[in-house]
């Protein structure tokens, strides 16, 4: 008798345990596979920072959305003067700082006029570049004037760089962030985890989750188990070769979008033989992009034939340009007075995606007679042989940035690329923000790269996501590097 | 007994410094810049310049190792250029996850390595040796990562005993961070017990062969007797000199396995600091995880003269 009674108290226990459990679940634990340098945005380019704090903990006037759209903020309506020069933002009443400090208009001129200031190390200084004047009008406006008109500058402010910080903390953020976000931060056990938590005067529509813990899982085959046992029920950023192993399993939803992460094969536009259009071009039709696609991104991946994603709203298909022909590439080499081929170097940085790829493209390129050494490189010689001293033939690399054409219009920049007409095209987008106008910009500066075959354009980064199947609100692409976690729920 | 106690931390003191110019010789010749690895892409170089004059990086080789090195003797290791903290305090919180996963996975491959030698020295050639030995060898072969994954899946996801990896810190309790230590520990071991038990065994071996032990035998000493006094006693000093560098090892040569478990460890911020030019992080960790090999190894030199009482005379 007596052991039927514990049993029984010990299922009605069990039973209140689960179905509390499931009606009130507010925690969540998401993996990330690299830990930031440290936790302010406005002082790194890791992605990492973002990944963390974007959204979360720190605002901006303006927001990037899910699919890349420029949404409200801490400014919730803005007006733009005829001559597109001045911006006035009105801004939301009530907001305070994680500290219980005010925000007002003076901490949105002190923080860009830091972030744009000579000795600021913003890793985006240039966001900024066209902003001549900060004024506060009253505490809840804020006039900014920019020297030209620019199409782009309420996208800018919606960067992870561009927000909002108070004089107060601005300085410690790095360690101890402070924002107006919906989450503040809680604790950052270094090499292991980043904790969040739910902040409670948040101006805005209140989030779902009490808590959420950011876990560091460096190993992509530590993914798997770390999601099968339950210990984390997130990867907004899974590995791709990894997705067949989760992928029948209803547990879990397998989400594969889209990011702004240009796969390419960039090329030393300046040194001999890669100065020869032909020979650029005969490597952008030697090409197979579907089997590199295939063995350096498990299949997942969108093939482009320019510098756009194809999930941007002024992306032109330029894919047919260069099909994979072995021939074609042949007969250019021979023009170019290199039918016997030559030798070149391919340097390869960390990701899979590069060392896979380079592999791949190696076989392929050898069909055509173009002898290629791989080199394996880490990022931190990347950055200073390949990007910093041009000392590269050819290499593979991803750039994650957003709207990013413009870095083909940089002088010295690692592609050793110079067209006085992709400049002139640039110059003048940089100064309309007429939607139409822009999207004739954009597409004529999309034609040009993929004319000049500038660099071999290869695809598009996929976004693979795994989450808990009761999971709601992760965002399904990476317009931006973020894990917005404002809608984030867990259903049941 | 003094003089030999001396000349051992003398060599030991020459040795460390030497080994801080070579780190730091080391570090400023490899290629890559943390000011840019910080700022990315889209900075520009003069921004990196700025940030570089911010980090203290322009200043002469020579003055920041005499900078450096100063600092180390007066127990001051730098700030991190990255974390833009203390060093002594990022190895702090990692010292609290290596060294206790270090020593039980030590524990644990002594426990298993020399009752396992023993066995099989007293078997030699028989079937029982043949297998012993058999399992060491699939011990050492196995690749310990693998190893890793498939104690994950048996202990973690079927049997959910222990989480699949992290560290929830001590502050969560001593069993929790314990748990959370175990299945890396086992999967550190077992490799070390392996190789660890086939040195015991053949040092076993040929100390059994030698005339004082058939003298033992004659005086009618029992076998179990002879192996457990006066063998094993003689066959410790290469067993001691394996467990010293497999210390060493284990405290910081466990980066794979700390991937694997995803462990707050001193070896993943030492490749964490590699990868992000934190140079002043991975010279002074360097030089610590130096000083912490050699403390071993003067403890093994001392523990030799604890078994081996010719040592003790030895000048």
């Amino acid at each position: 008798m007596k052991l039927w009674k514990t049993i029984l108290a010990a299922a009605v226990l069990t039973f209140a345990a689960a179905t509390s459990a499931f009606a009130a679940r507010t925690d969540l634990v998401i993996g990330i596979p690299l830990e930031p340098p440290h936790l302010d945005p406005t002082a790194g380019a890791a992605a990492a920072i973002d990944e963390v704090l974007y959204a979360n903990v720190f605002e901006g006037l303006t927001r990037i959305g899910p699919n890349g759209e420029v949404l409200p903020d801490l400014a919730e309506s803005w007006a733009i003067s005829d001559d597109g020069k001045t911006y006035s933002f009105k801004l939301h009443t009530g907001v305070k700082f994680h500290d219980g400090s005010g925000f007002s208009a003076d901490d949105v001129k002190f923080s860009l006029d830091r972030a744009r200031a000579d000795n600021s190390v913003n890793a985006q200084k240039g966001l900024f570049a066209q902003i001549d004047r900060i004024d506060v009008v009253d505490p809840v406006t804020v006039k900014i004037t920019l020297k030209n008109s620019q199409g782009s500058f309420l996208y800018n402010m919606g960067w992870g760089d561009a927000v909002i910080v108070s004089p107060k903390s601005a300085d410690t953020n790095k360690e101890k962030p402070i924002g107006t976000g919906p989450f503040k931060f809680q604790n950052w056990a270094k090499g292991s985890s980043i904790t969040l938590v739910k902040s409670d005067n948040y101006w805005g529509a209140p989030v779902f989750l009490d808590k959420v813990e950011f876990r560091i899982v460096p190993d992509a085959a530590a993914a798997v188990p770390a999601l099968l046992s339950g210990d984390i029920q997130a990867f907004p950023f899974f590995d791709p070769d990894s997705v067949s192993q989760v992928k029948g399993d209803p547990r879990f939803h397998v989400v594969i979008g889209s990011t702004e992460g240009e796969t390419i094969l960039a090329i030393n536009n300046k040194k001999p033989p890669f100065d020869k259009l032909q020979v650029r071009q005969a490597i952008s039709f030697a090409l197979d992009r579907k089997a590199i696609i295939d063995g350096a991104s498990a299949g997942l991946g969108v093939p482009i034939g320019s510098h756009m994603s194809p999930a941007n709203k002024d992306y032109v298909d330029l894919t047919g340009l260069y099909p994979h022909n072995i021939d074609k590439a042949k007969e250019l080499l021979k023009e170019a007075g290199l039918e016997k081929g030559f030798k070149a170097t391919l340097k390869l940085p960390p990701p899979s995606y590069a060392r896979l790829g380079g592999e791949i493209i190696a076989s392929e390129l050898r069909e055509i007679g173009i002898d290629l050494e791989i080199v394996p490189v880490e990022w931190a010689q990347w950055l200073d042989q390949v990007f910093t001293k041009k000392d590269y033939d050819l290499t593979i690399v991803s750039h994650t940035e957003p709207n990013d054409l413009g870095i083909y219009s940089r002088k010295d920049y690692y592609f050793n690329y110079d067209n006085p007409a992709f400049d002139t095209i640039i110059a003048k987008l940089n100064l309309t923000s007429d939607e139409t106008k822009r999207k004739e910009l954009l597409g004529e500066a999309q034609k040009i790269l993929a004319d000049d075959a500038v660099v071999g354009f290869l695809y598009e980064l996929p976004k693979v996501g795994v989450w808990d199947a009761k999971l709601q609100g992760l965002w399904e692409n990476a317009p931006i590097q973020a894990n917005d976690l404002t809608k984030v729920k867990w259903t049941e | 007994m003094t003089a030999y106690l001396l000349k051992r931390l003398i060599i030991a003191a020459v040795t460390l410094v030497l080994a801080s110019m070579v780190v730091f010789a080391v570090m400023e010749i490899l290629p890559g810049d943390p000011a840019r690895l910080m700022l990315g892409f889209n900075a520009s170089a003069d921004q990196v310049e700025l940030l570089r004059n911010q980090m203290g990086l322009n200043a002469p080789f020579v003055l920041r190792y005499l900078h450096w090195a100063s600092g180390l003797l007066s127990l001051d290791f730098g700030r991190s250029y990255t974390y833009s903290v203390p060093v002594i305090d990022l190895v702090r919180e990692r010292v609290v996850v290596s060294l206790p996963l270090a020593l039980i996975a030590l524990a644990l491959s002594t426990a298993i390595a020399i009752p396992v030698g023993v066995f099989s020295a007293g078997r030699q050639g028989r079937a029982g040796d043949a297998l012993a030995m058999g399992a060491a060898q699939l011990g050492v072969a196995v690749p310990n990562f693998w190893f890793a994954l498939m104690l994950i899946y048996l202990f973690a996801v079927w049997l959910r005993l222990v989480p699949a990896g992290g560290f929830p810190g001590w502050s969560a309790g001593a069993w929790p961070a314990v748990k959370s230590l175990l299945l890396p520990a086992v999967a550190l071991a077992l490799p070390q017990a392996a190789i660890l038990a086939r040195v015991a065994r053949s040092a076993l071996i040929e100390v059994l062969n030698e005339d004082y032990i058939r003298t033992a035998r004659a005086k009618g000493l029992p076998y179990r007797a002879v192996l457990w006094r006066h063998a094993l006693r003689n066959a410790m000093i290469p067993v001691l000199t394996i467990l010293g560098l497999q210390f060493a090892f284990l405290l910081a040569g466990t980066i794979i396995i700390e991937n694997v478990f995803y462990l707050p460890g001193l070896g993943r911020l030492v490749l964490q600091a590699i990868n992000q030019r934190d140079l002043i992080v991975v010279e002074s960790i360097v030089m610590l995880l130096v000083a912490a090999v050699i403390a071993v190894n003067l403890l093994v030199d001392f523990s030799y003269a604890v078994v081996d009482p010719r040592l003790r005379g030895r000048q």
